[in-house]
């Protein structure tokens, strides 16, 4: 009995080293092919480095999101996707009017500080009221069902959102001011990349110093380590576990605007799900649960994404590289979840106790 | 009147009837010591009066005010702090950030740095780990941390469930000296134990809990001379 389990967990277990080891040459000969035959210039490189980076943060800043929750009770909460696009959707008319009555272009950066706040203010609302009519009264029920329930608020979410705005797809308007390019290093780097990187990191050096030194910080910190214990040192934990989707929810409402200013394909009810789950995939990458962790996979993550279609699969010969973007992510997730759960900066899972 | 009165109080885990109707007293300024053996309840019975369950049927009340439906985190403003059974440190924070969760419902912090020099002086090897993460602490010192976290919210009534368990005999004596100084200070205090007879050197009374109910009640004293008590609990024939 013991013997055959032992064996048939060694098979599975030669299986996955045999698939890791194909893995890893397939994405070397790819890197090898790509930069033998010099297919790109470093300007090139570069670009793609700065797109990812601009892009990346902006998946961190949902994976806080997903982190800070899961933190607290270890729960995913995959309507984030929708708190996100509830920001950015009710955002955009309102920097369309902006633009309408010159105000983006008088005072942009005015402008684009109270975008953001407004985004954040209705992520932030959307965020709580699905903890409060959706999580809460399941707190204490088995953990597939609050699961089942994200993924039902998320549709609701979405339709909402089609009844109150539409199925067309709205874009942010142009901002004179962030067209331009800066020079780093001898690269020009879009105005716009630049300016959504260094706000989101901002943002991040926020969220750590708030978690990291505030009262309120430490008592999320002792909550999601031990709730019962957190309640006996006088912490509300119903109100720590509504500050933290608060949080999250503030942080995916920036990341929308971002996103608007940043990408010009526009917003529309459905743009939640893949940062959504690209976001999420971050937070595993970084070990969910993980703050600096969530940052760090954001960031990896658009660097994957920016540089793996031109750098191994091209080198690889197949086409239409950049059209397989989408699928990066996905297949990360995969072979995240198979060969290191805990993601790169986590501690094992198990550890942690309901 | 006492500073804590239970009285005939029932608590379930879903369906397990894990208190069946406990009464028990602790006036100002008492060491009251509660003994049983394991899955007596005597850990249900300190959840119970801290507010992190409630009976079902039973009444609990602090210094004559009713606190049965009280939410854990409201007692402590009102002078309950517990010592959990297994320690209960914040593992992943440090030294210094428990003590400050200690002192979480305070907001006077003249008083919080005397309090933490305080704590300091009775256990110096907190101050030395101070910066260290909690988890890193040896179980000793880690009794130290959830002791001196519980002074920190400056209760008047101090629960402490089972605090030499685990740990060498050497430090067992360190912790029951403890126990009384805190106590000298002028804090009153429940302890669970199943070291009886050391419990029991220490308190005025005691009780002890068998299957969810109190069984017997006395002088700590002459618990020490039941017979009953030294088969069950003391190990004397
Ligand atoms: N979380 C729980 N769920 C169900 N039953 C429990 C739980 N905790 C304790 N019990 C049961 O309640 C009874 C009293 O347990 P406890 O108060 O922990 O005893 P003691 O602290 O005296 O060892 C035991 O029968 C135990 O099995
Ligand atoms: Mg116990």
């Amino acid at each position: 009995m013991f013997r055959r389990t032992l064996s048939r967990l060694s098979w599975v277990d030669l299986f996955l080293r045999a698939f890791q080891l194909v893995a890893a040459v397939v994405i070397i000969i790819g890197l090898v092919n790509t930069f033998t035959t010099a297919r790109y210039t470093s300007g090139q490189w570069a670009t793609l480095v700065f797109s990812g980076l601009a892009q990346g943060s902006i998946y961190a800043l949902i994976a806080l999101g997903y982190t800070l929750v899961y933190g607290i009770l270890l729960m995913i909460n995959f309507a984030h996707g929708e708190v996100y696009m509830a920001g950015a959707f009710s955002t955009v008319f309102l920097a369309i009017h902006f633009a309408r009555t010159g105000f983006l272009a008088r005072s942009p950066l005015i402008a684009i500080v109270i975008l953001i706040l407004f985004s954040a203010a209705i992520s932030t609302t959307i965020a709580v009221l699905l903890e409060r009519i959706a999580y809460r009264p399941l707190r204490n029920a088995p953990r597939l069902i609050p699961l089942i329930t994200a993924i039902g608020a998320s549709f609701a979410l979405q339709y909402t959102f089609r009844g109150l705005y539409g199925t067309q797809f709205r874009a942010y308007p142009d901002i004179a001011v962030l067209k331009g390019t800066w020079n780093i290093l001898g690269f020009d780097v879009p105005l716009v990349q630049l300016v959504v990187f260094l706000a989101a990191l901002g943002l991040m050096v926020v969220l750590y110093w708030y978690v990291e030194r505030t009262r309120a910080g430490k008592a999320m910190r002792a909550v999601s380590e031990d709730k019962a214990v957190a309640r006996l040192m006088g912490i509300d934990i119903d109100k720590v576990i509504v500050s933290t989707f608060a949080l999250g929810g503030a942080l995916a409402g920036a990341a929308g605007v971002f996103n608007g200013l940043y990408r010009p394909q526009g917003v529309f009810f459905l743009m939640g799900f893949f940062p959504g789950i690209k976001a999420f995939t971050a937070a595993v990458l970084g070990g969910i649960g993980n703050i600096p962790g969530a940052m760090m996979g954001g960031l990896l993550l658009g660097l994957i994404e920016s540089l793996g279609p031109n750098s191994v699969l091209e080198g690889l010969g197949i086409p239409a590289t950049n059209q397989l973007k989408d699928a990066i992510a996905f297949i990360m997730l995969v072979l995240i979840l198979i060969f290191r759960p805990q993601g790169i900066f986590g501690e094992r899972l198990a550890e942690k106790k309901a | 009147m006492a500073m804590l009165e239970v009285r005939d109080i029932h608590t379930y885990y879903g369906n397990i009837h894990a208190l069946k109707g406990v009464t028990l007293e602790v006036n100002q300024g008492e060491i009251v010591t509660l003994i049983g053996a394991n899955g007596a309840g005597k850990t249900t019975t300190l959840r119970t009066i801290s507010g992190l369950l409630h009976p079902r049927q039973g009444s609990i009340s602090l210094d004559g005010e009713d606190i049965t439906a009280c939410p854990a985190h409201e007692l402590v403003y009102r002078g309950i702090a517990m010592v959990p059974e297994g320690r209960g440190v914040f593992a992943k924070m440090s030294v210094q950030e428990n003590l400050e969760m200690g002192a979480y419902h305070r907001s006077d912090r003249p008083g919080i740095s005397a309090d933490m020099e305080r704590v300091f002086t009775l256990f110096p090897r907190l101050r030395e780990r101070r910066r260290q993460v909690a988890g890193t602490l040896s179980g000793g010192e880690q009794q130290m941390l959830a002791t001196g976290r519980a002074l920190m919210s400056k209760p008047r009534l101090l629960l402490m469930d089972e605090p030499s368990m685990g740990l060498a005999p050497i430090l067992v004596e360190g912790i029951f000296d403890t126990i009384q100084a805190i106590n000298k200070e002028g804090t009153t205090v429940l302890l669970v134990e199943q070291n009886a007879l050391m419990a029991l050197s220490i308190a005025s009374r005691g009780y002890v809990l068998q299957t969810g109910q109190i069984v017997l009640t006395d002088q700590a004293e002459k618990l020490k001379k039941n017979e009953m008590v030294q088969k069950a609990y003391l190990g004397i024939e």
